[in-house]
């Protein structure tokens, strides 16, 4: 025995009935198969991601079932290829970690026990390659610490030659501290870009 | 304004520390990939749609495999696009 998942879109243009009879019929297919259907999922109407058939959105519909030899997928396939209201269409072998799966997110452990172990990895894991994605676009995964003191750091270089430039003509117009200590004249102007930041 | 405190670091401190990849599945205990889940493919996935590589993922081979056919599968069923430009 194995268990099948089929995921077919259906074209949105159509009215809900005839939708909701589109997949009623491909479900009765699959029980005078002498199937049994475990779950039907309708997923609802979704934007593709690019256009099929010059349509922009479709209603997504998985059904999962247990076919005792795989003799309904030809079938079904040749059923659902021929069906003009279908756009598009994918069946899938589930093997148990598959199934599994399945049963965990009927049973709502993926939508929360398990998505909350989900975001905890992602939370490490996006975060560098999203920040390290943009702006070194294929830099390796940063480790996590990396991109937080980078927009840090990246300011402070920038403020700097501005202040700098600005506390040359200061030090032109007070000639008195530059002409005192020509040694000191660095930490001067330090102090100088330290006063003209307070400014 | 930033203060003269703020001036700490010149280069970036953490670049001598490495962090090591790891495979999240395997870490995790997650044994099977869910190809009508685009949110979480899109993380193996560049700007561009491109299926990431291990070296940059830190995925092991046997769940890589596993994230490109779903990648593929979930590209197939227009949740993900073949070719895009700043998908993220």
């Amino acid at each position: 025995m194995k268990q099948y998942e089929v995921t077919f879109i259906v074209d949105p243009v159509l009215s809900n009935e005839e939708i909701e009879s589109t997949s009623k019929s491909y479900q009765d297919l699959v029980t005078n198969e002498g199937c049994s259907i475990i779950n039907v999922d309708r997923i609802g109407l979704k934007q593709l991601a690019y256009p099929i058939n010059k349509r922009s959105s479709g209603v997504y519909y998985c059904v999962e079932f247990n076919g005792e030899s795989g003799a309904i997928v030809p079938k079904m396939e040749l059923a659902l290829r021929r069906d003009e209201r279908i756009m598009r269409f994918l069946t899938v072998h589930l093997d148990k970690y598959g199934i599994k799966y399945n049963e965990d997110k009927r049973a709502g452990k993926i939508g929360t026990v398990k998505k909350e172990k989900k975001e905890e990895k992602k939370e490490p894991y996006k975060k560098p390659y999203k920040k390290g994605g943009d702006k070194a676009a294929k830099a390796a995964p940063a480790p996590e610490a990396k991109p937080a003191p980078a927009p840090e750091a990246k300011p402070i270089p920038t403020p700097d030659p501005t202040p700098a430039i600005q506390a040359t003509p200061a030090t032109e117009t007070k000639p008195a501290p530059v002409a005192t200590s020509v040694a000191a004249a660095a930490p001067v102007a330090v102090q100088q870009v330290a006063k003209s930041e307070e400014e | 304004m930033a203060s003269r405190d703020d001036i700490k670091f010149l280069s970036n401190p953490n670049i001598g520390s490495t962090h090591k990849k790891y495979c999240r599945f395997k870490k995790f205990g997650i044994r099977h990939i869910d190809y009508k889940d685009p949110d979480f493919l899109e993380q193996f996935v560049n700007s561009q749609g491109k299926i990431l590589p291990r070296r940059i993922t830190g995925n092991s081979l046997k769940y890589q495999k596993k994230v490109a056919v779903a990648i593929k599968r979930a590209r197939h069923l227009a949740m993900l696009p073949y070719v895009t430009d700043l998908l993220k």
